[in-house]
């Protein structure tokens, strides 16, 4: 089986910061990968290469068969893959139901009802089916990062990518947002988490992979990662998060 | 994500001191305006000779003078937005362009430009012309208030692109990721989400370059631009009449750039409370 995300030897530069050096991963549709590693060890770096939000030095990845190389094979992965932020990244301006409404209309060029119709579905689907009219601003967190996850989902992405989803919740709400995406999960929905929240990884990962200055150290289903990891870097890993 | 200056939504009434803050007092700028006015229908009035003279003499002048305004304002926002957005560009070439221009522009003087687009182009024009045996572009000899748009509006519209420049950088990148993660492009990124919000933060700088471009406007009369100063200039030399021409020049500015104000103040207002 063709994967459906394909990254091959890719390399990334901050001016003198080599923050990914060679990274090789092959995703299968359907499978949730979650992502761990100590900061600034190119985490997020990967995941925003895979929808060009950053570009890469070196190396090559394709998403769907696509490569990521022409502004408008960019344009067409990033309606394939949703993306959800540590800080939610909400339209402050806009209300709920128009921050879900937004891209469905001006990107996939959908009707008035379609498109609202699909908002009340996903706003149902991540249990806040009554603050369609509110602001942003006015949700607690969890409640914001699921409207994102919506908004995210409303494009029928193939692929979602999840940058530290809960790192910024209150402890009460990072439950509420990692049920949504274990329910994803088990959807189907080929995800890569960037994460450390082991219950999550456990419950719905496939794979679970440490990184470490820019490099890939060790990959393994998370239960075996987590208490039985081979590599050094690993092991002093968890036992700093544990 | 402290920012709270986004209004409720129709189903929790937020805010509940909004009542006593709705009875709307009169705002005491009003007050101004209306002294202003007051003195102007009184000197008009109780000695229409020389002031009711002057008012009518000034009446065309009043109407070039909002005419260039509001035009080279439209046009400057318009332009100062492409110019603002060329300086945020990832294009080297696109940006230094941008950057040699607002450089250029702010180093010169306005009366300097003004004058260098209504004397100076249509003789470089007129070169060309001659020496490329056109008669057309020989002879090319364009209208003043023409050319004095044209240099109010490039002179601002650097100015302007600073504001959008500063307004557009407030809003955190992570708006234009999440806009281009769901697959907009970045004119329907910026169309959609960036600017929406950039717009209450550079609305009061807007409109005091407003203000100023309506200040600024009196500089026309140095190319012939039959504009309020040029005409009292014109009444002053036939009439000799000094001091009240120059005073009633003054009331009529002061009431255009008091209407401005409220004006700006009243459409940063609304901004704020809709939607
Ligand atoms: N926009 C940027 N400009 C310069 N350097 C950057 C930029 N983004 C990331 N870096 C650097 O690249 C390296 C990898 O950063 P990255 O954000 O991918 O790490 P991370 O694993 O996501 O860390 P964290 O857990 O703190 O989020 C770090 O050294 C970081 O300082
Ligand atoms: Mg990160």
């Amino acid at each position: 089986m063709e994967p459906i995300i394909h990254i091959e030897n890719v390399h990334k530069w901050f001016g003198t910061v080599h923050a990914l050096q060679g990274v090789n991963l092959d995703i299968l549709k359907g499978q949730v990968v979650v992502v761990i590693g100590p900061s600034g060890s190119g985490k997020s770096t990967l995941l925003r290469c895979i929808n060009r939000l950053e570009e890469f030095d070196e190396g090559k990845i394709i998403v769907d068969g696509i490569p990521l190389d022409s502004a408008k094979n960019i344009n067409a992965v990033r309606t394939e893959v949703g993306m959800v932020f540590q800080s939610f990244n909400l339209f402050p301006h806009l209300s709920v139901m128009d921050n879900i409404l937004l891209a469905q209309k001006v990107v996939r060029k959908r009707g008035q009802i379609e498109s609202e119709n699909k908002a009340r579905f996903l706003l149902e689907k991540v249990g806040i089916p009554d603050k369609a009219k509110y602001y942003p601003l006015q949700l607690s967190g969890g409640q914001q990062q699921r409207v994102a996850i919506a908004r995210a989902l409303a494009m029928d992405p193939k692929i979602m990518l999840f940058d530290e989803p809960t790192s910024a919740l209150d402890p009460e709400m990072i439950q509420e947002v990692l049920d949504v995406m274990t329910d994803l999960a088990h959807e189907g929905m080929t995800m890569v988490v960037v994460s450390h929240e082991m219950g999550f990884a456990r419950a719905a990962a496939d794979r679970a992979i440490l990184m470490d200055a820019g490099q890939i150290i060790e990959e393994a289903p998370p239960e075996i990662l987590f208490t039985n990891p081979k590599q050094e870097r690993t092991k002093s890993f968890l036992s700093k998060i544990l | 994500m402290s920012s709270s200056s986004y209004p409720a939504p129709t189903p929790k009434p937020l805010i509940s001191s909004g009542k006593t803050e709705k009875k709307s007092r009169i705002d005491p700028w009003w007050g101004l305006v209306a002294v202003v006015v007051a003195l102007i229908l009184i000197l008009n009035f109780s000695s229409p000779d020389p002031y009711n003279r002057i008012l009518v003499f000034l009446q065309e002048g009043i109407w070039v003078t909002v005419k260039i305004t509001l035009i080279s304002f439209l046009l400057v926002m318009v332009l100062g937005l492409f110019v603002g957005l060329a300086r945020l560009s990832k294009n080297t070439i696109v940006r230094g362009i941008a950057t040699v221009y607002v450089e250029v522009i702010r180093g010169i003087p306005m009366m300097v430009q003004i004058i260098f687009w209504y004397f100076a182009s249509p003789a470089i024009v007129q070169q060309i012309g001659t020496s490329l045996n056109n008669p057309a572009l020989a002879n090319f000899r364009p209208d003043g208030t023409t050319m004095a748009i044209f240099g109010l509006t490039f002179g601002y519209a650097a100015y302007m692109s600073e504001v959008y420049r500063a307004g557009i950088q407030s809003i955190s990148r992570g708006q234009m990721e999440a806009a281009r993660s769901l697959g907009m492009t970045y004119f329907q990124a910026m169309r959609y989400v960036i600017l929406p919000q950039a717009v209450r933060v550079i609305l009061p700088p807007v409109g005091n370059e407003f203000i100023t471009l309506l200040k600024d406007t009196a500089l026309v009369s140095a190319v012939a631009v039959p504009d309020m100063t040029r005409r009292g200039r014109e009444f002053q030399a036939s009439t000799f009449i000094i001091i009240e021409t120059w005073v009633m020049v003054a009331l009529v500015y002061l009431v255009m750039t008091l209407l401005a104000t409220r004006l700006v103040s009243w459409v940063e207002k609304r901004s704020k409370f809709e939607r």
